[in-house]
């Protein structure tokens, strides 16, 4: 086992790849074999294309507080106009998707939290073609994303009651980023390169969700994280390299999620869900308080 | 760094599978429920459930209560009709009630399950830590400590004597350690639980435990 991005980079050196490394990994911590290890986060990779597919088609939340924007966004996509790209737009639409199928109570695949499943899932269908990677290296993509995601949730935490948004939004983009390099032929020490430059950017960033709900603003979280991590690969596979070293940046990280107010991290008592329109959606889906 | 490794496997951070929103609210939600449901061992005809602080406050928004009775139902975390578990109860015939409580609890996503069926019945304090993680931490007023992630059994049995020996027996012959052990009872003589959590993944043993006179229900869960 490894317990940091170091680590993470000189062990798995061995292996043909980070990803071969982590299954090599899980497969020694829970006995269980390489196929069976590779078949679940194959029903993983299902469920994430599933829930793309879903949200794209346009879906209303529980509370009817969110919805239809990912739809909205495939036509803009469509129409070829936009400032993105197809690639990164793509990858936004889709973590739109899958963040609001979440908030309709349908299914997706927690990466690492569902208030921010939608940033794996929505950069690894959008590259998927333009890359040409066959199944079992979007199943690696799945794989190297979790062995960079195990260091930050060991070290710094995943949660937003524990870390803010940056614990959630912010280390699903530093997973996708990693996992978007190695994509792309980069090698492990540039994965490491843009989880660092991932959390150093999203650093400080808090979790104030309105009505307590994982609707508003955790949806559009999710794209602002997609689209960080298409411009950390991007940095990273360019050879530009981050001053702080990553396990310093995942330990400041942590350092900032300890010291954060508890008003900023899942409580609903701070941030968007204090202001005037904020309150008012709570009283709206809630009742009086 | 000296941090405690708090995550060990891949599918901790690419996973789980589930019905949206939450992993904490709902995903642990329906956890709790469906352990409730084994634990109780049979379909239960009136089911009170006492939410307490963050569960009580936010459970209609995160669907709390619709992974509750899905959970009831038997349903996993990813079961595509948890949505319309309180529908499908309806129509099973179970009565459910939610009663939101002001008490401070050890953990902010408590809730107290009661279920009953004619003169069988069952208190569960159950608690979502995290991450679609929980921990079970009341049986029928007596203080445990149940954690997902663990090989655990359990037994619904005949309170008489000699079952603890019997069921022992089965995990000896097996060659497996067990952990921890916890036997209740609702009053003498009538239905026992016992909880064993172990060291080996061994579903196959069900059977066998199945098999054991006065054994009523097992089950086995990770």
């Amino acid at each position: 086992m490894f317990n940091t991005i170091a680590a993470l980079v000189a062990q798995s050196a061995a292996y043909p790849s980070v990803a071969a490394f982590m299954v090599a990994v899980e497969a020694e911590q829970s006995g269980r074999t390489p196929d069976q290890i590779r078949a679940i986060m194959g029903h993983n990779l299902d469920v994430m294309a599933e829930s793309i597919a879903q949200g794209v088609q346009g879906v209303k939340s529980v509370t009817g507080l969110t919805g239809g924007d990912a739809k909205r966004l495939d036509a803009y996509l469509t129409a070829g106009d936009s400032y993105l790209g197809t690639t990164a737009l793509t990858a936004v639409r889709n973590a739109v998707a899958v963040n609001e199928v979440n908030a309709k109570m349908g299914l997706i695949c927690a990466t690492p939290t569902a208030g921010s499943a939608g940033v794996v899932a929505g950069c690894l269908m959008a590259v998927r073609e333009q890359l040409g990677l066959t199944r079992a290296q979007q199943v690696d993509f799945l794989f190297t994303a979790g062995a960079f995601g195990l260091v930050i949730a060991n070290n710094a935490g995943i949660a937003g009651a524990e870390g803010g948004c940056q614990a959630e939004v912010g280390s699903a983009s530093a997973m996708a980023a990693a996992a978007l390099v190695c994509a792309k032929g980069g090698t492990a020490d540039m994965a490491a390169q843009a989880v660092a430059i991932t959390l150093a950017n999203l650093m400080g960033l808090i979790c104030d969700p309105v009505a307590g709900l994982v609707e508003i603003p955790c949806i559009k979280r999710n794209a602002m994280g997609a689209a960080q991590a298409l411009t950390s690969a991007d940095m990273a596979l360019a050879g530009v390299r981050t001053v702080i070293p990553p396990d310093e940046v995942i330990q400041a990280m942590d350092r900032v999620g300890q010291a954060m107010p508890t008003i900023f991290k899942e409580t609903a008592e701070g941030g968007l869900a204090t202001t005037p329109t904020g309150l008012k959606l709570r009283e709206q889906v809630f009742g009086q308080a | 760094m000296a941090k405690e490794m708090r995550f060990h496997s891949v599918f901790d951070i690419i996973g789980p599978v589930m019905v949206g929103p939450s992993s904490s609210h709902t995903a642990g939600a329906a956890r709790i429920g469906k352990v409730v449901r084994n634990i109780f061992g049979e379909q239960p005809e009136r089911v009170d459930i006492y939410l307490y602080e963050s569960f009580a406050k936010t459970y209609r928004g995160h669907g709390t209560d619709i992974a509750l009775v899905g959970g009831l139902l038997g349903m996993a975390p990813d079961d595509a009709r948890l949505p319309d578990s309180l529908r499908l109860a309806h129509e099973a015939g179970i009565k459910v009630t939610f009663v939101p409580k002001s008490d401070k609890v050890d953990h902010p996503n408590s809730a107290r399950i009661m279920l009953s069926r004619g003169a069988h019945k069952l208190s569960v304090l159950g608690v979502s830590i995290g991450g679609g993680n929980i921990q079970i931490s009341e049986i029928n007023g007596f203080k445990i400590s149940l954690s997902m992630g663990t090989p655990t059994f359990i037994t619904v049995h005949q309170d008489v004597p000699g079952m603890i020996a019997k069921v022992t027996q089965v995990f000896s012959d097996a060659g497996i350690n067990i952990g921890t052990m916890t036997v209740t009872r609702e009053s003498k003589g009538e239905k026992a639980i016992m909880i064993l959590e172990v060291d080996d993944r061994r579903p196959d043993l069900v059977a066998t435990l199945k098999a054991v006179p006065h054994v009523d229900n097992v089950t086995y869960f990770e």
